[in-house]
């Protein structure tokens, strides 16, 4: 057997190919449980290895919450094949019928007490089983949804080699990048540099410096950015005033004509600002440019997506390049780490057959990632006598959510448009329902007699941006959440039974009931509030209720926060959990403190939730058998009105513009 | 020549005496566990342990510790054990990327060898200089708490 997903080892273990990458969301763990439980064996024996396009499944990009769904599907299926085959081989060596073959670890088992393992008949199996073979008797999971430990983080707590940026090979070269801490659409000048054993690798405005040694590449670096000339590119001081004044097209995402409005008209304005990954690793590459062929580890979350750019850009065959994942930090979306990896092969170019690593700097990380899109909405409801809402409006106006390599013909990566011939630059786009981009979770799930949702998508993008985990879910729910809020207010009814009076999804009232108990438990005090959002990612992913408690002093504190969740059935139960509670801390964190400004290159110009200012989090997965939906996004626009609605109730005061800073919450109060 | 003193013991380094320690540390002695975050000892991923202290490698020039006693997040356990912190990290499963893990353990073993018995809020107060994206926070001060629980006699 030569299955090109599945292979068992020497050393009595399985190696699993799997298309989708490990972002620190322990996809492996659950994958391997996956495998673990489909093939019978134990969960310590599977090795899920890194992606590559020399041998992985094109699984497209690790992104959308969709790597259980897609990933888990994958690999599950192609176990349940594998150990067909085996069984039906099995049987012949076994001389027993197939139906009374018995896997345990690995060991098939007849009943005259014959035996033979996977390891030892793999070889000679075919890769296919006869039609109807070996079909797993249905039986309670042994592995999958039972919480298992990270199988990655023995190596990364104990300090040994675990991310791109701790990989060596022989006669690496270091390399740093030289670009400003702003757009630019030029590189006017240079300063000369005496150079001693640096390289300078200069093409058009794309510059770079290679060395020996890491501290004299980043040294060199910094010299030439000090003192060189760029043609600053200019960007708008009131960006959602200005995407208001230049949209490309507008388009209904959904419909629904009611009788003639009629009731109380209520509307307000939201919006949310640039929003940066901020990953604690800045984004890093190694490359080998030898013999025509090119070879690149990187943390991509799509390595056949950026093989493809990198072939466009480098104008070389796609079969010339292996692209090769590697893990890095957290990335929540779409960083810095496909454009690394074209400013590391650009700079092999220069190193003669020599593997160059290049680690970004930190303000190369605030300045060129691209960031989650600002957003401008504008909602419109209508008001009955009995306090329902009979009418909805919801408009937007954003970018484009994603800009990822390998969606468009033309390139996407930032060095393209640098090179001395720049290539025309792929604008960012927007995915089209169900999972949408701008649009994601613009559509409420409640239900509305008469109800119109319209995104306003701007084409140009004077400020790079592309998907920040949630896209934009985060700001469409953080409207709709507090805007059910303040018609709960209007209507004079309890948050959580007005929701639930426009709400039918059975899962959707579940997750809303779950929250009940801790909302009616708070004992209001001066200055103290609590507040909920509720949203179904995507309206077809996971369910997640957030319920928060503030306190308004001089900064606003958020002391805790309750989740409930409905994600199917959890495969690893505490990594949904991690994943829930992590996310809900960063949306957190978005919330209180983040907004992306041009010339931000440090963590004091980008502050984000320290240890001290987190909340606690308890998280309630409800249970569920339904099929397995992805957790890590889930959180994060529920978080931000539950935020937003926990500081009306705590100083009356209704902030609709994030972030929730001292400065904004002074002005809402007049 | 440098002399250095790196987790018990003495290293000699050829690089530039303004050399950040972290690139003598990644790059000349292979301990990789402290992380490049941000170059200006904001993040706390670097952090190594030098006369009890945590201190930012990257912004820790070499001349510095020229002689000095330094410990990194390789040399926290004890023979070939890890140290209670990262025993206690693993078990309460305190991390996502992980990326921040390393200089966080360190952090929290030069705290708990000055503060045998902490309160939470003294846990997260010790930990604000180290930040992480992930959103691990509250699993990580279990960890500490913990890890104190267990080192005590």
């Amino acid at each position: 057997m030569k299955h090109p997903r599945v292979r068992f080892q020497r050393d009595r273990t399985v190696w699993i190919a799997s298309g989708k990458v490990e972002l620190g969301q322990g996809i492996n763990t659950a994958l391997a449980q996956i495998a673990a439980e489909e093939l019978d064996v134990a969960f310590e024996r599977v090795r899920i290895a890194p992606p590559s396009t020399a041998y992985s499944p094109d699984e497209g990009y690790t992104s959308g919450s969709m790597s259980i769904q897609e990933g888990g599907k994958g690999v599950r299926e192609a176990c349940v094949q594998v150990r067909a085959a085996l069984l039906a081989h099995a049987a012949e060596l076994l001389g027993a019928p197939i139906g009374e073959l018995a896997v345990e670890d690995g060991t098939i088992k007849a009943k005259n007490g014959n035996s033979v393992t996977y390891w030892e008949c793999a070889a000679e199996a075919s890769e296919t089983p006869p039609a109807g073979a070996g079909v797993k008797p249905s039986g309670p999971a042994k592995i999958v949804g039972k919480s298992a430990p990270r199988v990655d983080l023995p190596a990364k707590i104990a300090g040994k080699p675990a991310y791109v940026q701790d990989m060596t090979l022989p006669g690496m070269l270091f390399a740093r990048i030289v670009r400003p801490s702003r757009p630019f659409s030029k590189l006017v000048s240079l300063p000369e540099f005496n150079y001693q054993e640096e390289i300078l690798v200069r093409d058009g405005s794309f510059v770079g410096v290679l060395a020996e040694r890491e501290e004299l590449a980043i040294a060199a670096a910094a010299k030439l950015r000090a003192k060189a000339v760029w043609k600053e590119s200019p960007v708008p001081e009131d960006f959602h005033g200005w995407l208001r004044k230049n949209v490309t097209e507008r388009s209904i995402l959904k419909e629904i004509k009611g009788s003639p409005p009629a009731g109380t008209r209520v509307t307000a304005s939201y919006s949310k600002p640039f929003i940066a990954h901020a990953s604690i690793g800045p984004s890093c590459a190694v490359a080998r440019l030898k013999d025509g062929k090119l070879e690149v580890w990187t943390h991509s979350q799509g390595i056949f997506g950026l093989r493809h750019e990198l072939s466009v850009v480098l104008q070389m065959k796609l079969e010339d390049i292996v692209v090769n994942h590697a893990e890095g930090a957290g990335c929540y979306g779409h960083n810095g780490a496909d454009d690394v990896a074209l400013d590391a092969a650009l700079l092999a170019r220069a190193a003669d057959g020599r593997p160059v690593k290049l680690q970004w700097m930190r303000e190369d990380e605030f300045a060129w990632e691209p960031y989650g899109p600002a957003m401008a909405l504008e909602l419109e409801a209508r008001l009955d006598g009995a306090g329902n809402i009979v009418s909805w409006k919801h408009e937007l106006w954003s970018n484009g959510h994603t800009n990822r390599p390998g969606r468009s013909p033309k390139p996407a990566l930032i060095a393209a448009r640098h090179l001395e011939k720049a290539f025309d630059f792929a604008p960012a786009i927007d995915p089209a329902l169900p999972p949408e981009g701008a649009g994601r979770n613009a559509i409420p799930l409640y239900d509305f007699a008469d109800l119109q949702v319209a995104k306003n998508y701007v084409r140009e993008t004077p400020r790079r941006a592309s998907s920040l985990r949630a896209l934009g879910a985060y700001g469409n729910v953080f409207a709709i959440e507090s805007f059910m809020d303040e018609l709960a207010a209007a209507a004079g009814a309890d948050p959580i039974e007005f929701r639930l009076r426009h709400l039918k999804d059975a899962r959707a009232r579940a997750v809303l009931e779950a929250l009940k108990v801790p909302w009616s438990s708070f004992a209001k005090s001066e200055n103290q509030g609590h507040g909920i959002g509720f949203a179904r990612y995507k309206n077809i992913g996971a369910y997640c209720g957030v319920l928060a408690e503030v306190e308004a002093g001089e900064v606003l504190r958020v002391k805790r926060l309750v989740l409930a969740a409905d994600v199917g059935l959890a495969i690893n139960p505490d990594g949904v959990a991690n994943q829930l509670e992590g996310g809900a801390i960063q949306a957190t964190s978005w919330t209180l403190k983040e907004e992306g400004r041009i010339g931000a290159v440090s963590w004091e110009d980008y502050p984000i939730l320290r240890f001290s200012e987190v909340p606690a989090v308890e998280v309630q997965i409800l249970k569920s058998d339904a099929p397995s939906l992805g957790a890590g996004e889930a959180a994060q626009g529920p978080t931000a009105a539950a935020i937003a609605n926990a500081l009306h109730d705590a100083l009356g005061v209704r902030v609709r513009d994030l972030p929730l800073t001292p400065e904004r919450i002074v002005q809402a109060m007049g | 020549m440098t002399e250095l003193e790196v987790n018990g013991q003495r290293r000699s380094v050829s690089a530039g005496p303004d050399t950040p320690l972290l690139y003598v540390l990644r790059n000349d002695l292979g301990l990789v566990g402290s992380r490049f975050g941000c170059g200006t000892g904001q993040c706390g991923a670097c952090f190594v342990i030098v006369e009890g202290k945590a201190v930012p490698s990257c912004d820790t020039p070499l001349w510095s510790v020229s002689g000095k006693e330094i410990t990194t997040v390789e040399g926290l356990g004890k023979g070939g054990e890890l140290h209670p912190v990262q025993k206690a990290l693993l078990a309460e499963q305190a991390a996502q990327c992980g990326y921040c893990s390393s200089g966080i353990a360190v952090a929290a073993a030069a705290f708990l060898s000055l503060n045998q018995n902490p309160s939470e809020k003294e846990v997260r107060e010790a930990l604000d200089r180290n930040l992480c994206r992930c959103g691990a926070h509250n699993r990580v001060v279990r960890a500490v708490l913990r890890a104190a629980k267990e080192m005590r006699p």
